[in-house]
Formats: C-alpha cells, structure tokens, sequence
C-alpha cells in the first residue's frame, strides 16, 4: 500500500516538475497569436497597441501586441507599468521596411519578442524570422543579421542587426534584478490607435473591452510624443530620454550604479546630469567633464554618447548599432535651452 | 510486468538526474566558439563549471552570465585567452549579474570597453585571471580591467592587470572585498578602491602605473561614505607612465608618479607596504576638491592611520600640473608622505578636533621617512599666515587596527 502511495508520490510530481517547466514555444506560430503571420494580423483577442515615445531600435518598425487570458485583467497605473494577470503575453516585432517611401512593399522581419508573465513572474524570449518569413524560431543566444532596406529619402541602408540574447533582455528589463516591460504605463499608453475599424482611445478602447480596471476618471496627461513640435522642446527631450535611457538609468536599473537618472519622474538636477561629473565612463567621457553642461550641449556628455556609433562610447549600450539622426538636434536643442 | 514498468520508471527518473547533473564540457576555439560559449552561460545551471580549453578564442560580441554558482575556468592566464580585438558589439568583454560566480585561469584582451564588469553579485571571485590591453597604455583602452561594482564579498586574487585607461582593478560601491596578491602595470590607477566599505588590498604589486593604489569616495553616488580600508604589504614601485586617462574622469587628476593615494574616506590603515620611486609621492593624502552640491557626502579623509611602511625616492619630480598645491609651497624634492591638511572650518578655528591622520613609524633609508601637512586650509583662508608643518611629531600616535574582512557564509 505504501508502495503505491510512494508510486503515485513520484508520478505526481514528475508530472508536476514537468508542467511547471513547461519550456516555451519552439515557433512562433504554436502561440496562435496571428490571423495572418506574415501580415502580422492579429487573432481578436491578441490586441495591437503603440505607446506614445518609443525606443528607438536602429530604425526598426515595431508592431506590439498584448494577450491576456480571457476575462482576466490589468490594473491600470499612470506611472508605473500595468500590474498584468498571469499568462499575460507581450508581443513585439522587429522589422526593416523594404522601402521606406512606400510601406505597401513590405518588411523583412527579424524578431518577434516576448515577454511572459507567469507565477514566478515575467520572461523574456526572442524568435528569430526564418527566410521565407512565415514563422520565427526560438533562439536564447541572440544572432547577428545583416539587413539592408531603403529609408525616407531612398538611400539604401545596410545594419548589422543584433538581437540580443536572453541576458541581454534582462540588462535593460530589470528593476531590482527582477524583469518587467517598460512601456504599458498608463502616461505611454493613453494615446489613439488606429484599429481596424477606427480611430479610438487605447485606454478607452481597453476599457470597453473589460481588459483594463482601476482607471482613473479624470487622467493624467501622456507622454508628449518625442517628434510632436507642437509640444515644448523641455516635454519632448524628457519623453525622450524617459522611455530610452531609465530603464537603466534608474535606481534599481543596470546603470543604477551612475547615480545619473533619466526617469520623466527626476527632479534632482543632479541625478539628472547637470554638472554632474562622470565616475566610471572611461573613453565614453570624450574628454568632457560633464553628463550635462546646461546650456551647453556640446561640452555634455550625455549628446557625445548619443551621437557616437563606437561600441565603448554609445549610449544606449544596447539595441543600437546606428545614430538615431531625428533625435540629436531634440537633445542638443534641450540641453542649449536649460539655463 | 509490473517489474519492468518500475525499471523504466527507474531509468526515467536517472535520466533525470543526470541531464539536471553538473556538466563539464571544454569548450575550444573555432568559429563556433561563441555561440557555444554563450549557450553554455545561459543554459548554466547552479553548481556548474565551464572549462574553456588552451588557446585563443576570438569574439566579436560580449558575453554575459546571469546564473548563480557558476565557474569560469580555463587553463591559465596566459593558455586560455578571450581576444576581443574584433569586437563589433557589447559594451565590455563580460558581463556578469548573477551571485557565487568564480572565475579561473583565463585572460581577456583587447575589449573595447571594459574587460570584465560584475554588477550588484553577493559572491564573485578572480583567481588569476589577467585582462590586458596588448598594445600598452592608450587612451583608447577600455577603462577597467577588472570591475566589480555594487556587489558583496568580492574576491580577487592572483589576478593580472594591464593598461586600463582608468583602473586596472577597480572596486566600486561594494562592501567586503580582498585585492590580494594581483599584480597592476600600465594602468592610469593600478588598483583603485572606490565609493567602498570593508576592504584589504594585501600583499599586491603595482607598478609602472600613473598611481599604484588608490582609495577613494566621490560624491553624487548611490553608495558613498567609503570606509575600513586595508593597504598592507603591498609593493608600490616605479609608477612612472603618464596619465592617459581620457579628459573628464576623475582619475585623470591622479598626479604622475604616485604611490598610494587616499581620497575622502574615513579608517584606512596604510602598513608594512614597500613604497620606492614614485616621482610625485609615495603616500598622499588628500580632500575632494571639485564643487559639489551633495549633502550627503564628506570630502575629507578622517583617521587615516599610517604606520611601519618602508618610502624611498618619492616626491623627487611632482607632478606640477595635477599636484601643483604641492609644488607651488615645495620647492625641489617633496617628502614621502603627503596631506593636503584640509579640515572642516570649525576644526580649522580649532573649535573641534580629529584624528585626521595618525603616523606611526615609517622608514626610509636615511631611518624615519619624511612627512608635510601642505596646511591647504591656512593657504586659502590666510594666505599670509600660510607655513607648512613638516614636523611629523606632531601627528604621531595609533589607531587600532582594521578588524580582517570575513566574507558571508557559503561564499568562497
């Protein structure tokens, strides 16, 4: 009798080890995310999003996508990312445009990623697109791909496109060593989005779909969006940095270590890089003794970083591989005008 | 029947056991080796050792490692080498942020950034491993070497470092930690213990550095107020290269040619080190002196307790440019130790007292080695009053000494 019990014992818990284990999906595909993969048409309940400022990504078209268990939902928050209910799966997927000047031509994708949310938490996977671009396979070491497209002005353009491996994930999705997405807050994510049938509100949208809870009646107001001239040069830069450098440069980010913080909550000028000195920059200094001379962007740090292609200097360290031209003058612009 | 369902249930659970089992696979060198590499450190599990074989691997990406009690090893610091002469990405040559790591018996050359960062680990250990940047002393190298930061119970022994552009080893921000028996040359600051609580650097040899050893707490950091330092029996010689530290870093004020530098902080024991031939100092002792505006921090060193060093031919060719509050009141050969004499004002109008600096005996050839409190203080305030004390009577006594550094359980 103790026998069988001890037998049953063991089976039950192989049974259990292996479930909790569960390895994630070889293809993209066995998620069942898409109507239509190489379109990148999502199914009804996976629901397509943008966020006000994105990160840039080496000249990347994303296109983001939430899946949620059905009747479940996330709890909406202004500065913070939604809290999400298990099983919530974030979706993004890195494209190059054939031709920039005409998008009707397509895109080469190159990596779907994911971020998880299970009991234990959130994880990052990436899947990389094969050739004939109808699927994307699991990959945990990252690669490199060579790609090359037309951009805005019809010049071909060439990158050496690394997706990251899954340590890399984690280097700038963690806060306090444990990973979580960056984007979904309510302050990138209240802005309209063009869905199928229309123009409407994200978070209005989200809300009449019973996927999002706790929202306040009056809102707060979003990110400004980083190339909206209509906005002041101050909002924009903030927005900026906010959404492309504090995921690390933050207290309990990878760069944490800085003291130098770039989140749109900061205040301290310090913090903020103003007169600040640099500790550990070795070369990425370029011979400046500022992160931010007010007044004078190019004696500050932080614009030789942003505008310097060399692996030792660049900021962000990772993701970027190219200078993101659009952004350089915004932050020259900004860093001239702070008195 | 029943029997042989359980001998495969039996060779099932085996099975089990052993694919979780420690595995030791050498990895060699070939183009495959990166990938491979970097699968074996994120497929790693607890308790795994990773054994890269002889001979020169070369990357063109960074590697990173982010599971707990895992071991590096190759098979010496000068069989098993990391080239990152062709690195294309990745910020430094590897990165770790996971606890328990040790590594073994490797060098890494050549990165682009840095050699080797480990971020907030609670157990991380060097044995003899050497980073190097092979075409000498540039302002091009990568900064640090070695670069433990935010971390807990750091160990780094027998190690190597040459030509960072900033600390060959550098400790930042971390708390308990032993530099022992390493060797630093070529580097703008051969060892540098920085923004750090607990530390021993025992037994060490710098050498043909800007600076040998430092020790210091800069402002504006999350972690700050360093303190406990040992700096004992090292040998800190010949540091003669200039500084090639790139424009804007702190490092870059490391006066040519010294031997030991404290900055800031508060318990340092400097004993038993054989110091000889640093052209601006051999021991000196200074105050943060750049503006700032945190509140938070002390830029003046406290109960700096130094005592039965050997010191010869220090200070013979001060550094004018980055020592010049040194050479502007001495002319010709400065004395072997030095301290600014910053105080706080209250101390200064002698309305409080510290123990600023406590000398012991130390040794030169000619018997008692020299001494100058430089009396910055005076100099600014009063200009006219201004003298320099070099009587060291008058700052001679003792401090306990620094308690050693046991690191947590289960660690080393």
């Amino acid at each position: 009798m103790i026998k069988v019990f001890n037998f049953l014992f063991l089976l039950i818990s192989i049974f259990a080890a292996i479930s909790l284990n569960a390895s994630p999906k070889k293809l993209l595909s066995d998620y069942n995310f898409f109507e239509n993969i190489e379109k990148q048409i999502p199914k009804e309940n996976t629901i397509p999003y943008h966020i006000a400022s994105p990160l840039f990504s080496d000249y990347t078209y994303k296109f983001r996508f939430i899946s949620m268990p059905d009747g479940k939902l996330a709890q909406y928050n202004h500065d913070k990312v939604f809290n999400f209910p298990i099983g919530t799966k974030i979706i993004k997927t890195f494209a190059y445009p054939i031709d920039d000047r005409d998008l009707s031509r397509g895109f080469q994708f190159l990596e779907t990623r994911l971020l998880i949310k299970n009991a234990s938490g959130w994880f990052p996977l990436s899947y990389i697109w094969n050739e004939n671009q109808n699927d994307a396979e699991l990959k945990y070491i990252g690669k490199t791909i060579n790609a090359k497209w037309i951009d805005k002005n019809g010049i071909e353009q060439s990158n050496r496109y690394r997706v990251p491996n899954i340590n890399q994930c984690g280097s700038c999705h963690n806060l306090n060593k444990v990973i979580m997405p960056i984007g979904p807050k309510g302050r990138n994510f209240d802005i309209t989005f063009f869905y199928p049938h229309g123009e409407v509100n994200q978070i209005d949208y989200w809300k009449e779909k019973k996927k999002l809870e706790n929202i306040p009646a009056n809102r707060k107001n979003p990110t400004a969006v980083w190339d909206d001239v209509s906005e002041t040069i101050g909002n924009r830069a903030r927005a900026y940095l906010d959404i492309n450098c504090a995921h690390c440069h933050r207290e309990g980010g990878s760069a944490g270590n800085s003291g130098f913080y770039l989140s749109l909550e900061e205040t301290n000028n310090t913090n903020l890089g103003f007169m600040k000195k640099p500790v550990a920059a070795g070369r990425g200094s370029g011979g400046l003794k500022y992160v931010i001379k007010p007044g004078k962007s190019e004696e500050s740090i932080l614009l030789y970083r942003m505008a310097s292609t060399d692996p030792g200097v660049m900021m962000p360290e990772l993701s970027r591989n190219m200078k993101h031209k659009e952004a350089i003058p915004l932050i020259r612009e900004w860093i001239d005008s702070i008195n | 029947m029943k029997k042989k369902f359980y001998k495969i249930l039996l060779n099932f659970i085996f099975l089990i056991i052993l694919t979780n089992q420690a595995v030791s696979e050498t990895i060699k060198p070939g183009p495959q080796s990166y990938e491979e590499i970097q699968s074996a450190l994120i497929f790693a599990k607890p308790g795994d050792i990773i054994d890269l074989d002889e001979g020169i691997f070369y990357f063109e990406d960074g590697l990173s490692l982010n599971v707990d009690d895992v071991t590096i090893q190759g098979k010496g610091m000068n069989k098993t080498i990391l080239s990152f002469k062709n690195q294309k990405s990745g910020a430094e040559g590897l990165m770790i942020t996971s606890n328990k790591v040790v590594l073994k018996d490797f060098a890494i050359e050549d990165t682009i950034g840095d050699a080797i960062v480990v971020k907030g680990a609670e157990g991380i250990s060097f044995i003899r491993i050497r980073t190097e940047w092979t075409n000498g002393p540039k302002e091009t190298n990568g900064a640090y070497g070695l670069y433990p930061v935010q971390s807990k119970d750091v160990l780094i022994k027998e190690c190597i470092a040459i030509g960072a552009s900033d600390a060959g080893i550098y400790v930042g921000q971390s708390e308990r930690i032993k530099v022992l028996d390493s060797i630093a040359k070529f580097n703008v600051a051969g060892i540098e213990i920085e923004n750090s609580y607990y530390a021993e650097v025992i037994g060490n040899h710098a050498e043909h550095n800007t600076g040998g050893i430092l020790v210091f707490d800069l402002p504006d950091l999350p972690q700050q107020g360093g303190h406990s330092v040992l700096i004992a029996k090292n040998k800190v010689i010949n540091n003669d290269t200039k500084n090639f530290a790139p424009e804007g870093n702190i490092v870059g004020k490391t006066p040519n040619g010294t031997g030991i530098m404290i900055m800031a902080n508060e318990n340092i024991e400097v004993r038993d080190n054989d110091i000889r031939n640093n052209a601006t100092a051999g021991i000196l002792i200074v105050s943060y002196q750049e503006e700032t505006e945190d509140k938070n921090y002390n830029p003046i060193p406290n109960k700096i307790y130094i005592h039965n060093n050997f010191l010869s031919n220090n200070g013979y060719d001060v550094d004018k440019k980055r020592a010049g509050p040194i050479s502007d009141v001495i002319p010709g050969k400065a004395p072997e130790i030095i301290w600014d004499g910053v105080t706080p004002i209250i101390e200064w109008f002698g309305l409080t007292s510290s123990d600023r600096i406590v000398l012991g005996k130390n040794f030169s050839e000619e018997g008692e080695a020299d001494f100058v409190n430089l009396n910055l203080m005076t100099k600014y305030l009063l200009p006219r009053f201004h003298k320099i004390d070099k009587n060291n009577q008058n700052y001679f006594g003792s401090i306990q000494s620094l308690k050693s550094v046991n690191f947590s359980e289960g660690i080393n």
